[in-house]
């Protein structure tokens, strides 16, 4: 039975493509024009030319970012960020929440309520700032002397993620690992064995939130690296925008892209390795914020 | 509490005889030797501590040990020393900051208002807007159509706020001689919303326009994000519901009216409240990356201040902690409070 659409269902369909196909557009726009912008003539850029496509197409403003050594370096320096700070996150963090889901933990309320107080109370800047200072010196003092471990080892523990993991590893029922452990399982080996393969997607979420989270990271790592050598990518953008934003500063006269193009091509450059995997993380960030309910 | 001595004397119904009860002898020996046992238990089960041990340590070190060093908000700012060694200075941070008049004192209020004004109106338009995406998102049948529209509009919640804020400086940024305007202030003035000299000085250099481009980066970056937990509710929804609503005569109004409001209430309430009670975290990354000396007057916030005075500037860091605590302690208040109503209301704790 096929019912005819009514005028008030036909009014809203139309409403709701339209409407959708604006908000799509201008969610994706800035990207198309940043692209536009980064490929175009200097003539066409700095008299305003470029609306959606490129005008006089040149490649220098690339070419003279891949050819920087400094922006591969920082590049580099955002990948052992990322790489490290998510193993390091996901080791506390799992092995913490595995704890944390046993009933026969003692003082678990007491351990829970310290994760969960963080959430609602941070000490602020200002303290973080000294606290992260005096425990770079403690670093120092034991050998560690690349600011690089200090932002992965002290930055980016989320207890939100934690709880995430803890209430999927209460869900795993107790009697398989109950089998695990009759069949001469130890601590270790159910966890491994039992609790992380059956609860991969919980786990693969979790590990990119923190994997999004130390690749975007910055106003610590900014603060807290005092090398410019080691600088993420995220810092070297910002700098590099700072910089080019100074009115005395412009690409020399012999240039043919110009400076709005570096910093458009700096941003391209950036985002590319994001969106060539977004198709294939995209789901599992769906799934997290609907596990969490709210997201930090 | 002691056991009376009737607790330890069972009554055998089988032989209606009296006799130790030896569960009660146990209890008594627990609390008797009450941490002995704690540590027999935690020895039993060692591994499991030794789990709980570094995820203990680094929430320890890096989030409780910072406020530790908020005691430096009630003594007397001295760099040098440590925060243990230095005088008390009981209160007087906190006077100065809501009573003096000076102008560290008003920059202090005036952050504290552009604080709230900015989440109070992120909870006015950017609240509704993923709702309204959910609801529509929902309208469209085609399943291939309808994940193009939802990939597109979470795209932008995956850059990083630097690369979100670095595309919003330049494409409202001000002209000069040797280049031109950001695209958005030509199309503004295309439109004739706004006089060119306005669009030239840049929009992010006038306070009036602060805000709006707040909020607006703010929808860009997350609407599509998160129109997904109430598109989930929506989806959740029953077919049956609609074809009796429309067996009923209901209309899309009625129907939005009588069966998907009701059904996506308690979720709009829950993140309502939670969004009520982070409404004084203002994310002070995105204020930091867009605001400039110009602004100040609309777009400081507190963390900014504190962070300009006590690690960009040197007003003192006791001073610029006390700032930031009044706000986070506020903001604390707030996430509890509604926390408390959501599991009233819900019976779902956020937390």
């Amino acid at each position: 039975m096929k019912r005819k659409l009514e005028i008030s269902e036909l009014i809203f369909k139309i409403l709701s493509y339209t409407f959708l196909t604006v908000f799509a557009l201008c969610c994706l726009y800035p990207f198309v024009y940043a692209v536009s912008a980064a490929l175009s003539g200097r003539h066409a850029v700095e008299y305003g030319q470029i609306v959606l496509f490129p005008k006089n197409i040149q490649f220098e403003a690339f070419a003279r970012m891949f050819n920087n050594n400094m922006f591969w370096n920082a590049y580099t320096n955002t990948l052992f960020l990322a790489l490290f700070g998510t193993i390091w996150s996901m080791l506390t963090s799992i092995l913490g929440a595995y704890a944390l889901s046993k009933k026969r933990l003692l003082f678990r309320k007491f351990f829970n309520f310290f994760l969960v107080f963080t959430m609602w109370f941070s000490a602020g800047l200002v303290p973080q700032y000294l606290n992260y200072i005096a425990t770079g010196k403690v670093f120092e003092a034991i050998g560690i002397m690349d600011d690089k471990w200090l932002v992965v080892i002290a930055m980016g523990m989320a207890a939100m993620n934690i709880i995430l993991l803890r209430n999927a590893f209460e869900g795993v029922p107790s009697e398989i690992e109950e089998a695990a452990i009759v069949d001469g399982a130890t601590e270790f080996q159910v966890l491994s064995k039992v609790y992380i393969p059956m609860s991969k997607s919980t786990i693969a979420t979790v590990a990119l939130f923190f994997a999004i989270s130390r690749w975007n990271g910055y106003f610590w790592a900014r603060q807290m690296i005092s090398n410019s050598n080691e600088h993420p990518l995220q810092v070297f953008i910002r700098l590099r925008l700072e910089e080019f934003q100074d009115p005395d500063f412009i690409t020399g006269w012999n240039e043919v892209y110009a400076t709005d193009s570096a910093i458009y091509a700096l941003i391209v450059c950036s985002i590319i390795p994001i969106l060539i995997i977004y198709p294939f993380i995209q789901k599992y960030f769906a799934k997290g914020v609907n596990m969490g309910g709210v997201k930090e | 509490m002691r056991a009376k001595a009737a607790d330890y004397i069972l009554y055998d119904q089988e032989t209606g005889a009296y006799r130790v009860d030896p569960e009660q002898v146990v209890r008594d020996d627990v609390e008797k030797h009450y941490w002995l046992h704690v540590g027999r238990m935690i020895l039993k089960d060692w591994r499991l501590y030794v789990m709980l041990v570094p995820m203990l340590l680094v929430f320890l070190f890096w989030r409780y040990f910072p406020m530790y060093e908020l005691l430096g908000c009630f003594k007397v700012n001295d760099m040098v020393k440590p925060v243990a060694d230095q005088y008390f200075s009981g209160f007087s941070y906190f006077k100065r900051l809501l009573f003096a008049g000076d102008s560290l004192s008003l920059d202090f209020w005036r952050a504290m208002r552009n604080t709230f004004l900015l989440s109070f109106y992120g909870l006015c338009f950017g609240f509704p807007m993923p709702i309204i995406l959910a609801l529509f998102f929902n309208e469209i049948k085609s399943d291939i159509a309808r994940s193009v529209y939802q990939v597109l509009t979470y795209l932008p919640k995956f850059m990083s706020t630097v690369v979100m804020t670095s595309l919003v400086v330049m494409l409202v940024k001000q002209g000069a001689l040797t280049t031109n305007m950001g695209i958005i202030n030509q199309a503004l003035v295309k439109l004739g919303v706004m006089s060119y000299e306005t669009a030239n000085a840049g929009l992010l250099n006038n306070p009036t326009f602060f805000r709006t481009i707040y909020q607006i980066s703010g929808i860009w970056e997350g609407a599509g994000y998160d129109s997904i937990v109430f598109f989930a509710a929506i989806i959740a929804i029953s077919p049956t519901s609609y074809e009796a609503a429309q067996i009923d005569g209901a209309n899309k109004w009625a129907q939005m009216r009588y069966v998907v409001l009701p059904s996506i209430l308690s979720t709009v309430v829950i993140m309502l409240i939670t969004r009520i009670g982070s409404l004084l975290n203002v994310g002070y990354e995105k204020v930091l990356l867009l605001y400039n000396t110009n602004t100040y007057v609309t777009a400081d916030v507190v963390s900014t201040l504190s962070y300009r005075h006590g690690m960009a500037g040197n007003t003192g860091t006791g001073i610029a902690a006390a700032a930031e605590m009044m706000n986070n302690v506020i903001g604390m208040l707030l996430v509890i409070g509604a926390n408390t109503i959501a599991r009233k209301a819900s019976n779902t704790s956020l937390y």
